[in-house]
């Protein structure tokens, strides 16, 4: 077993770093996550949210139905541990 | 169950600290807007000084200064908030989430977005707090 798993993940590997050369740069102006919707956000903060905080602005209001879903995960967790750890022994 | 601890050192330490704990968690929660911090870590914040104060003064003084059942409750309320906020301004003519759009008379565009987002980040930092305190005391009491 352990003789195809090596070559297997030998492959994933050298699959891997082949597919990392094709990434943009870090901090690559032209890199496509930064042309898009970024600048919109770092130019259109203040104007639009009065917040001087970018990351606060886009977690909490261009990206606020993201963090309603984080907001039910959490709770959902805390639920879930009165479930799990509060059985009731009879 | 956890007993008080007997040690003078550690019951004047810790009850010193709390109120200063409490007090940065909210300077972390309001403070979101210009720096770093938000909800989710002052709720944490808030969450950890409730633990302190139930590791050092036992469940039985502890329980009676925060009740094991307000911490769901205040859990569900801060995500009842985030909820309303959103579907608020839908009543408005707005779309979900938009604070823009929130019937609070006086202040419109930016600043009206700017004080939705405050409303949201107290409803993240009571919904982390209570999950916090909840998770805490089901492991406590889970071992009996």
């Amino acid at each position: 077993m352990k003789w195809i798993v090596l070559p297997v993940m030998g492959l994933f590997l050298a699959v891997m770093l082949y597919a990392a050369g094709g990434l943009p740069d870090r901090g690559d102006p032209q890199a496509p996550a930064s042309v898009r919707v970024s600048p919109y956000y770092i130019e259109k903060t203040m104007e639009e949210t009065d917040t001087p905080n970018i990351v606060t602005s886009v977690l909490a209001d261009y990206r606020g139905y993201d963090t309603l879903g984080e907001t039910t995960v959490i709770l959902t967790a805390g639920l879930a541990c009165i479930l799990v750890l509060l059985r009731r022994r009879s | 169950m956890i007993e008080s601890f007997k040690s003078v050192i550690i019951r004047i330490v810790c009850s010193a600290m709390i109120p200063f704990m409490q007090l940065f968690a909210l300077y972390v929660i309001f403070h979101g807007h210009y720096g770093p911090g938000g909800g989710f870590q002052g709720g944490a914040i808030l969450g950890v000084s409730i633990i302190l104060q139930r590791l050092y003064l036992g469940q039985e003084v502890s329980y009676k200064r925060f009740p094991p059942k307000l911490a769901p409750v205040l859990g569900a309320t801060g995500m009842l908030i985030y909820v309303l906020v959103g579907l608020l301004p839908l009543a408005t003519g707005g779309s979900f989430l938009d604070y823009g759009h929130l019937p609070i008379p006086g202040i419109s565009g930016a600043p009206l977005r700017s004080l939705g987002i405050l409303i949201v980040e107290v409803g993240i930092g009571l919904s982390v707090f209570g999950t916090m305190v909840l998770i805490f005391d089901s492991l406590v009491r889970a071992e009996r």
